[in-house]
């Protein structure tokens, strides 16, 4: 177990990176506390798995460096780093048993057969294949494979971190609350430091205290999910937590009013703009009111997703999604009013603060 | 479900059947023809029954060959497979030099195997030959021609620069397979190199490996042309195998029913060899 600090990380895949955009993860500096439980989030291709493997010491960043409790670990080998990864399809060694599966990095590490043993049967019972313990890892299923990859990053007690890249993409849905929720015990029993990869943001939500959310090879965003929903800090944050995500508006800035195609909504501070900035408006579905009053809108479909409705509307020339409470009505002239405490504004995509 | 009988589906298969037939059947026909018959020319047939066969059996020409077969396939084998695995496991997996090694290691198996012979005999002569020139003036008493050790040498050496490639070329395509996550992993699992190679790339090669151990055996057993160019069976009949000893007696004899008689039989080893190598390799995949 390990605090980690990531000093200037730079990364790129090409020889000899000039722009900004040679680089798969563009600059992070970042500490992660001891025993803390990330989440990393992004889409596909944004370098979160870069970035993991720049941790676990599978990949030399080009710039930057890692230290583990203060001591820099850049030189040293995944090895040598004793750091735990589970990838995203299963890893198993096909002639060993499952037991010997798990027993492997132990072995490897010269642990004593007793205490090999102890954590094997515990890792079992936790996967539940203890009745398959003496099996070739052959003929299992994809998801009792993973498993086993899953059980060989938790087998060793010892380790700095536990890493883990999108493990469990291949494991049905019902699965993968009780593999998570394990997950989740095994992190407030024995404090590992954990970072979890993933492109799924009720994954992230579920997993982690705190959400690291990248975009195109950048941290754009390190929040409990509360801020994360709350106060994007970047529009793409906005769009990509939520489900529908955040309706983001062009808007004109005039000291605390904001012009939105002809329609004027008023803020309660006055935001500080550099000029020349592409301005927008963001407001989460869940904080637009549908009423009688406020601002027209033209609704072109009504989605019922079971306790509350998604009404997809037109407003200000825009699409904009609206969430309505299962039984909330719909007028036949309806308009529009935004809950000013939820109104942020956007300067070039990045928040622009006001209260804070 | 009523089936439907047409008869003029036979003759969809009537090409393959002639192919088939002229390429394979007729004439291993002719050879059971001649193995049970003794002729003198002229299309005079006698029936000589199983004689050919026994005559062969109890013979010490047959057991002699066999036993040059074996140990020349053994030897070619065991030196082979694990030198083109470990040659496999050195090439590049990625870059320029992959092309490079690739072409490099299908050269010698792009070469038709009497001219393998040729250049293998023109190297080795110590007169002319770079190798067995070379060996001489470093004062080394080498010569195929009268010495069986140097002779055996030479072919094996031969057959190892022929067909090492091979094995190379199957092993490369079955490691290239293993997605990088599996060394990741192991990585991560501190995994010694030995550990890597045992559990991870082995069982991955295993198949090309079941491959590349019966082509290799096959073709080695079989092994007729290069023998015949380098050393022509000699000294002597030390490096007379069944093939070079089956042309003799059908061609140079011109018997043709001990002839026939030995190459069934030669079939049948080869058969009957190549049956257990891979029920005993499959087996040994089956139970794991």
């Amino acid at each position: 177990m390990a605090r980690i600090n990531l000093d200037h990380i730079r990364h790129a895949y090409g020889p000899n990176p000039k722009k900004p955009s040679d680089y798969s993860l563009k600059e992070v500096h970042h500490e992660w506390n001891d025993g803390g439980a990330y989440a990393l989030l992004g889409p596909s291709g944004c370098g979160k798995t870069t970035l993991l493997n720049i941790i676990s010491g599978l990949l030399q960043p080009s710039e930057g460096k890692i230290l583990f409790d203060g001591k820099d670990v850049t030189n040293l080998s995944t090895q040598d780093r004793n750091i735990a990864q589970v990838f995203q399809f299963p890893v198993i060694y096909d002639t060993m048993t499952v037991y010997d599966n798990l027993a492997f990095p132990l072995r490897n590490r010269h642990v004593p057969e007793g205490e090999v043993d102890r954590r094997v049967k515990e890792i079992l019972e936790m996967i539940g294949l203890s009745d398959r313990a003496k099996k070739k890892a052959q003929g299992l299923t994809a998801d009792q494979k993973q498993k086993i990859s899953l059980g060989r990053g938790l087998v060793r007690s010892d380790v700095s971190a536990i890493l883990f890249d999108e493990p469990l993409t291949v494991i049905d849905p019902h699965m993968k609350w009780v593999l998570r929720s394990q997950l989740k015990r095994l992190h407030k029993q024995f404090g590992f430091t954990m970072v979890y990869v993933t492109h799924d943001q009720t994954e992230a939500l579920t997993f982690a205290d705190k959400v690291v959310v990248m975009y195109d090879g950048e941290i754009v965003q390190i929040g409990t999910p509360a801020e994360l929903f709350e106060k994007p800090k970047h529009t793409f944050v906005g769009y990509f937590i939520g489900s529908p995500g955040m309706n983001v508006l062009p808007a004109k800035i005039d000291g605390s009013s904001v012009d939105l195609d002809g329609q004027k909504v008023a803020l309660s501070f006055a935001p500080k703009i550099a000029a020349g900035a592409k301005t927008e408006l963001g407001i989460r579905p869940e904080f637009v009111r549908l009423g009688r009053e406020g601002m027209p809108v033209t609704i072109s479909k009504v989605e019922d997703i079971g306790r509350q409705k998604i009404v997809r509307a037109t407003f200000a020339n825009r699409p904009i999604a609206i969430v309505v409470h299962e039984d909330g009505e719909i007028p036949a002239e309806p308009r529009v009013t935004f809950d000013p405490s939820a109104v942020n504004i956007y300067a070039d995509s990045w928040r622009v603060g006001g209260e804070a | 479900m009523e089936k439907t009988w047409n008869n003029k589906a036979w003759f969809m298969v009537l090409p393959v059947l002639i192919l088939v037939a002229f390429s394979a059947v007729i004439p291993l026909m002719t050879v059971v023809n001649y193995s049970v018959q003794d002729t003198f020319g002229n299309n005079e047939f006698f029936w000589a029954g199983t004689d050919w066969f026994t005559d062969v059996l109890h013979s010490d020409r047959f057991w002699d060959a066999l036993t040059r077969n074996l140990i020349f396939s053994g030897i070619i084998l065991a030196i082979e497979i694990p030198l083109g695995i470990l040659i496999a496991l050195n090439m590049p997996k990625k870059g320029l030099g992959v092309p490079v090694c690739l072409v490099l290691m299908s050269l010698p198996l792009l070469i038709p195997w009497n001219v393998v012979g040729t250049i293998w005999q023109v190297f080795g002569r110590v007169d002319i030959g770079l190798l067995g020139y070379t060996l001489a003036a470093l004062g080394i008493n080498y010569n195929y021609v009268n010495n069986v050790f140097d002779a055996w040498v030479t072919l094996i050496v031969m057959d190892i620069w022929h067909w090492t490639s091979l094995v190379v070329l199957l092993c490369y395509a079955g490691l290239v397979s293993i997605p990088d996550a599996y060394y990741q992993a192991a990585k991560i699992d501190g995994a010694s190199r030995w550990s890597v190679f045992r559990y991870i790339q082995l069982p991955k090669m295993k198949r090309v490996l079941l491959i590349a151990f019966l082509l290799r055996f096959m073709d080695s057993f079989m092994i007729y042309t290069e023998p015949f160019v380098v050393t022509g069976g000699g000294p002597g009949n030390a490096t007379t195998f069944l093939s070079i000893d089956l042309v003799k007696t059908a061609i140079g004899q011109f018997d043709l029913g001990p002839a026939a008689a030995l190459s069934l039989i030669y079939f049948l080893i080869i058969l009957l060899l190549s049956w257990i190598f891979y029920t005993v390799m499959t087996n040994s995949d089956a139970q794991s």
